[in-house]
């Protein structure tokens, strides 16, 4: 068929589809979706499992996914609190039994992990789904979300290692989740019509005794943010205060080398850091691999572009097709430079 | 000669207030020298002043400045206007060690140099969840399923076919001064407030595209917004929240939305924490049950002192903050100063703002600027003479519903110190006697 009679067809089924709709108030605006369509990007899942599709996954077939497309985040064991916050971790047996994360109750969780705030088994699947892996989303297919989710419900201990999780019994394990019961909608803030839950009265005149200095900023808490001199306007009635990382820099600070923008608009800051590991390795690890290594500078340009897996580990490199030839060469010499940042 | 030639009787830190950007170099650079040099200079010039000036005048104006004596630069020179060169210091930031990942972090809008209630569109704080993309808006679609007669499709010139209003609405996160629930946490108003904004947005209200699709009122209760991005956002909204004053917004400002701030669609909804206002919205969903998906249920949850989980928070309560002065910036002088920040409430108009100077024991009222708009940032000014003397200021705002903002105190009370969300508390900034400003919590 040519070009032209597709298109023709395609505009006549358009238009019958919209003839259908008689209500619309806005004559020939939207038209009807195709079920492909809403088949397509509906795939949201909710705790009634409504829009779960069929399929299954184990524990075992979850490890070996998991090992490849989840580890460099969130370590071998969900424990990992290098990148993202833990997954697994301050949940009991007991936990399990009652659906109450005991840890808040005697407040002695260092931090929450993911399995200690999530009551509900369905917004685990929604989210792998449509959002993982970090630099591949919506690259799983339905089996796999199962499996992985197998193994992360393993590690919390929630289902034995010979389990298989499906739709025929995700409900069932639904109930298993440690902090299903400790969720509560009875607040003012969701309601268009809700009523707050504190309360202040706006006394006027002498209204305190005595006040107390709660807390105060310390020092190395200043200094963090940078010179607070550079992030005020240079007229008006204040200005900003010299602040130890950047005093006397000021506008003499060097600029930034520029492959360091470059390297955050071609998007390589999201899995490599100049001195650390993220996803992928850092890149000063990279030019110390490839010192003596005069092939390097072409070699790692074609792995730029063809992506890659298993030079630093099993987390694949998608290929980088959006950067450019000249952009991509730069970026290399730079990372084989060294990585200077001015 | 250095440029920055003080005035006499104003507060002067020692050496940056009275060096130039160059003679500063020079003294971190170790030419300690050039120090002794420009002390003399610079008392020199404190004390000849006032004389020099009575004699003949400001040298600003005595000697014609360059600009007022060569010819200026062309029109259209710069087709997409920029901010002035001395305007460099005004920039969205991260909050270092905050977050670790740059695509799932947060940029913060800086409110201690902003005028009025507009944010200018290029320093609107960012959050996204896996990075931004600047989609093509000709491939864009929008699509409504779910419990409606028909699943319909919209493409931007269908949308922008439709009649359109335009409303100026705060957004602000739900974790804004989050950092800041437990003890003072970091130095200025742009990390301590500055994951808010306001702009004028421009686009249709959700309920005409609902009824377009003939939405099914008898068992409609929730939608569910999805975003088109990696992480495919997704929050809940009640019904009669999104029947109410829930816009699909396109323009911002004058201009289409930044790539940022969700291009070419985003959800706009008045007075509800930001994560709610899904960028590059691609699908509307109707149903009968809420989502519960992963930032209902993993995050933007707040943890209660008992140890359960508030989920669906999401009206962002009365808030102020007073921009200026406030943490991390100097006065420059006794005398005369005008008070300035921002009130707003995610229930309405804000009816009243308070001011105090003595940590909350006396307050006076407000001016409001015009327009004082409901779901808006409201700007509130008031005079103030300093007396060189040590002071704590604080802005306690109220809403047309009668709220008034809370203490820490009154807070903690209800929602213990772990929250994260919704920290609306009265900020206190401390101004010692050197005209310095800092970020304190005062009982």
């Amino acid at each position: 068929m040519s070009r032209f009679s597709e298109l023709l067809l395609a505009g006549c089924l358009i238009a019958a589809a919209a003839g259908a709709s008689a209500d619309s108030s806005f004559p020939g605006v939207g038209r009807p979706a195709t079920p492909s369509e809403v088949k397509a990007w509906d795939i949201d899942v909710r705790p009634d499992f409504k829009g779960l599709p069929p399929g299954k996954g184990s524990v075992d077939q979850g490890i070996e996914l998991w090992e490849a497309k989840c580890t460099a985040c969130h370590g071998s064991f969900g424990e990992s609190n290098e990148v993202f916050t833990p997954l697994v971790g301050g949940t009991t047996k007991e936990d399990i039994e009652t659906g109450r994360v005991g840890a808040y109750i005697r407040q002695d969780a260092p931090q929450r992990s993911t399995l200690m705030k999530v009551p509900t088994l369905s917004t685990l699947w929604d989210y792998i789904n449509r959002a993982m892996p970090w630099n591949a989303p919506k690259s799983l297919s339905p089996d796999e979300v199962y499996a992985v989710l197998a193994y992360l419900l393993h590690l919390g201990e929630i289902v034995p290692a010979d389990f298989t999780l499906s739709d025929k019994n995700i409900a069932e394990v639904q109930k298993r989740m440690p902090n299903r019961n400790g969720m509560t909608t009875k607040h003012g803030m969701w309601d268009i019509k809700g009523k707050p839950d504190v309360k202040n009265v706006a006394c006027m005149k002498n209204c305190k005794t005595q006040i107390t200095m709660g807390s105060s900023l310390p020092d190395y808490a200043r200094d963090a943010h940078g010179n607070l001199a550079d992030q005020n306007r240079v007229i008006g009635a204040v200005r900003g205060q010299q602040t130890s990382e950047g005093a006397g820099g000021g506008a003499a600070a060097p600029a930034p080398h520029p492959a360091m923008d470059l390297m955050k608009k071609s998007g390589c800051s999201g899995c490599h850091g100049i001195a650390s590991k993220i996803l992928g390795p850092s890149f000063r690890d990279i030019a110390k691999r490839y010192k003596d290594d005069k092939g390097a500078e072409s070699q790692l340009i074609g792995r730029v572009k063809a992506g890659g897996s298993g030079t630093w580990g099993d987390a694949a490199m998608p290929p980088q097709a959006h950067v450019s030839d000249a952009d991509t060469a730069a970026l290399i010499k730079w990372i084989l430079s060294g990585s200077p940042e001015n | 000669m250095p440029q920055n030639t003080p005035r006499p009787g104003r507060i002067q830190r020692a050496p940056e207030g009275f060096l130039s950007p160059e003679q500063i170099r020079d003294v971190s650079a170790g030419r300690r020298d050039f120090l002794r040099t420009a002390f003399v200079s610079a008392s020199m010039a404190v004390a000849g002043t006032s004389v020099a000036r009575a004699a003949d005048g400001d040298p600003a104006i005595l000697t014609l400045p360059e600009h007022s004596t060569t010819l200026g630069r062309p029109v259209a020179e710069r087709p997409y206007g920029a901010p002035s060169q001395f305007e460099a210091g005004l920039r969205r930031r991260e909050s270092p060690g905050l977050t670790r990942v740059a695509g799932s972090s947060v940029s913060f809008s800086p409110l201690q140099g902003l005028f009025g209630i507009i944010t200018p569109s290029g320093l609107h704080f960012e959050r996204h969840h896996q990075g931004w993309h600047d989609i093509d808006p000709a491939r864009h679609r929008l699509m409504i399923n779910g419990l409606v007669k028909e699943a319909r499709v919209y493409t931007m010139d269908d949308l922008m076919r439709l009649p359109s209003v335009s409303r100026i609405h705060f957004i602000e996160c739900g974790a804004n001064t989050g950092m800041e629930w437990g003890n003072v946490a970091v130095p200025t108003v742009q990390y301590s407030h500055g994951m808010l904004s306001c702009s004028e947005f421009t686009g249709v209200p959700l309920s005409v595209l609902l009824d377009d699709c003939g939405i099914d009122r008898k068992r409609a209760k929730f939608v569910l917004a999805e975003g088109a991005d990696g992480s495919s956002m997704t929050r809940t909204i009640s019904l009669d929240r999104a029947l109410d004053d829930v816009l699909v917004a396109w323009g911002q400002n004058g201009e289409m939305l930044r790539p940022e701030n969700g291009y070419p669609l985003r959800l706009v909804v008045p007075g509800v924490q930001g994560v709610s206002w899904v960028k590059w919205l691609r699908r509307i969903e109707v149903g009968d049950q809420p989502w519960a998906t992963k930032d209902e249920a993993v995050h933007y949850i707040d943890l209660m002192p008992d140890g359960t989980h508030r989920q669906y928070t999401s009206i962002q309560e009365c808030k102020s903050v007073i921009t200026t002065p406030s943490g991390g910036q100097t006065l420059l002088d006794k005398g005369f100063h005008n008070i300035t920040g921002l009130a707003w409430s995610g229930r309405g108009k804000v009816k009243r703002v308070d001011v105090s100077v003595d940590g909350g024991r006396n307050w006076r009222t407000a001016r409001l600027e015009t327009p004082v708009l409901s779901k808006a940032l409201t700007r509130f000014n008031i005079d103030w003479v300093w007396d060189g003397s040590p002071a704590i200021l604080q802005s306690r705002a109220m809403d047309e519903t009668g709220y008034v903002q809370p203490t820490y105190a009154q807070l903690r009370a209800v929602r213990g110190t772990r929250s994260i969300y919704h920290n609306n508390a009265i900020q206190s900034w401390k101004l010692a006697d050197s005209g310095d400003v800092s970020n304190v919590q005062v009982f």
